[in-house]
């Protein structure tokens, strides 16, 4: 049953919210709004808020002035690639902690999430080191696998808890119809986990995205992702707001579109499934 | 229902993620340990021998050592201070019956989504520049002298970029653990009379105290962390070197690796001392 309430007070709760809402929402709709501004408008007072001329200018200036796509193609193989390494890695992990758990199983867990409570700047320098004597700095397969490594906790979290609500009855019928262990995997266990992974990559690959400590240390000019390209728009002469702008929702935009497909997903791969 | 055969398969399985987890915690910290005892300065003579503890003395004796500690705490209590309170009230008016549920939902979220490089630089630009910004043109609206809010208040600047990049995660989190709150408990303390604040002290926030610790102990992972966000506004100056930030700039800007490492050491204890205090309590929530 649910509780009646009056129009009155869904009305209250209505505009509160959408106040609230479009708040916190409102710098990136400034920012959105400002890319397709002139640089004069960009900086106008009183500010313009929707009366301007709309110019799409900006959008290509970036392209042309730091080529976008480059750093885009970064982002994309690193954010990927270390996501999809990272899942192939921890399914067996998870499938395993999940169906055979031992008496150390849950030790193991605990153990592999303190791993990500390591602090990055504590191992800068060694990171450093081993990425110039194995010739990984500067590249993507350098940073797939950090981002790979660092991920990895998350990924077995949060596939141990989809696993784990693989009713084993399920398991168990398959093998007293004579199930392989191997026609188990396939064909009982895979299409029950798919959600769960896909949404194991959603959430990482957007985790991956948008790191950036490794990113920014680990690079120079070839493997840089889109974090380190709104990075070097920090420099003084760089700025302008209207380019600044159009930047940033291009940085942004893909991972935006993707994040609130996945906000289901974000609080179980964030929590460790520990709310539901 | 495990056999002897399947518990070898399964550790078998498991051995990749271990085996690199293991090789990715140990062998940097080992090689932090052995760099915080050496005397090495990779620009100036490089490895010049064995230090001693030098350079954890020289590190806590420090003067920008004790200002980084408290520039930390200040920064990481004052956001999750934010993040949860803020977090709590915007997830009970989101539990509430309105129009339009899911697009507010989705403007909530969408700063999480947003790296930390471009929500750091367009703070600092796009609104907290004291010629430009957005707030500058309020203030002049309002007939005041904009604030130089980087320059004069580092501080509030990154506080409020780093809970604009939080609050919606812990917006989500604790709404998702309100909507699990049964709500025939709830509707039989209002029939007995219950006030609002009565029902919400003794029914709903018991029932989130583990979600508000699950959003603790995960935003003091991140937030003790955090780098672009202060690279892209005061890059470390006006009192805002935290703890990680000093390390930073003692390993890869003056390129003391030995003193630097020595601090790397102190920044791992440090963590470790949270995260033992804290997954002790996460431990506790997955038996139950």
């Amino acid at each position: 049953m649910a509780r009646s309430i009056t129009p009155q007070r869904k009305m209250f709760n209505t505009a509160l919210a959408w106040g609230i809402g479009l708040v916190i929402f409102f710098p990136i709709l400034w920012t959105i709004l400002t890319s397709f501004k002139s640089e004069a408008d960009a900086i106008a007072f009183p500010p313009k808020f929707l009366f301007f001329d709309w110019t799409l200018e900006n959008y290509s200036v970036v392209q042309d002035r730091s080529n976008y796509m480059r750093f885009l193609w970064n982002s994309v193989i690193i954010a990927g690639g270390s996501t999809l390494l990272g899942v192939i890695i921890a399914v067996p992990a998870a499938w395993s902690m999940a169906f055979v758990p031992s008496k150390w199983t849950k030790d193991i867990l605990m153990w592999m999430l303190s791993t990500k409570m390591l602090p990055a700047v504590g191992v800068l320098y060694p990171m450093y080191l081993i990425f110039i004597k194995l010739g990984l700095l500067d590249t993507r397969t350098g940073l797939v696998i950090v981002l790979m490594l660092i991920n990895l906790p998350i990924i077995v979290w949060m596939l141990y808890t989809y696993f784990k609500e693989i009713p084993g009855e399920i398991l168990e019928a398959a093998r007293m119809d004579g199930a392989s262990l191997k026609a188990e995997i396939l064909y009982v266990l895979t299409p029950m986990a798919i959600p769960g992974i896909a949404s194991t990559i959603l959430l990482n690959i957007i985790l991956a995205w948008n790191e950036s400590f490794w990113t920014l240390n680990l690079t120079a000019a070839k493997a840089a992702p889109l974090t380190a390209f709104i990075a070097s728009y920090s420099s003084p002469e760089g700025l302008f707001y209207a380019k600044l702008s159009a930047a940033s929702t291009m940085a942004i935009a893909p991972i935006l579109i993707m994040g609130w497909f996945s906000q289901k997903q974000l609080v179980r791969g964030l929590t460790f499934g520990a709310v539901k | 229902m495990a056999t002897k055969n399947s518990r070898t398969a399964a550790r078998l399985m498991m051995a990749p993620a271990v085996i690199l987890l293991l090789g990715w915690m140990l062998v940097p910290l080992v090689m932090t340990i052995w760099f915080s005892f050496r005397n090495y300065l990779p620009l100036r003579g490089g490895d010049q021998g064995f230090a001693g503890f030098d350079n954890f003395v020289r590190f806590v004796t420090a003067s920008a050592f004790w200002p980084a500690v408290g520039a930390t705490m200040l920064i990481v209590i004052c956001s999750l201070l934010i993040t949860i309170v803020l977090g709590v009230l915007l997830a009970l008016l989101l539990d509430k019956p309105m129009w339009g549920q899911g697009v507010v939902r989705i403007l909530v979220i969408a700063p999480f989504f947003v790296m930390p490089t471009v929500s750091g630089l367009l703070w600092k630009n796009m609104f907290l520049d004291s010629v430009n910004g957005l707030f500058a043109h309020v203030a002049r609206f309002f007939g005041t002298t904009p604030v130089e809010w980087i320059i004069d208040q580092p501080f509030a600047s990154i506080i409020l970029i780093v809970s604009w990049q939080w609050m919606p995660f812990a917006t989500l989190i604790l709404l998702t653990a309100i909507q699990s709150l049964d709500s025939e408990q709830l509707e039989a303390a209002e029939m007995d009379g219950a006030p609002p604040i009565k029902r919400f002290w003794y029914l709903v926030l018991p029932h989130l105290s583990r979600a508000i610790t699950v959003v603790l102990l995960i935003e003091t992972i991140f937030m003790l962390s955090i780098f672009a966000e202060i690279k892209m506004t005061t890059a470390g100056a006006f009192g805002t070197k935290t703890l990680s930030y000093l390390i930073f700039q003692r390993v890869l800007e003056s390129q003391n690796v030995g003193l630097g490492s020595a601090g790397g050491v102190y920044a791992i204890i440090l963590a470790n001392i949270v995260a033992t205090f804290l997954m002790r309590i996460v431990g506790k929530n997955l038996d139950t």
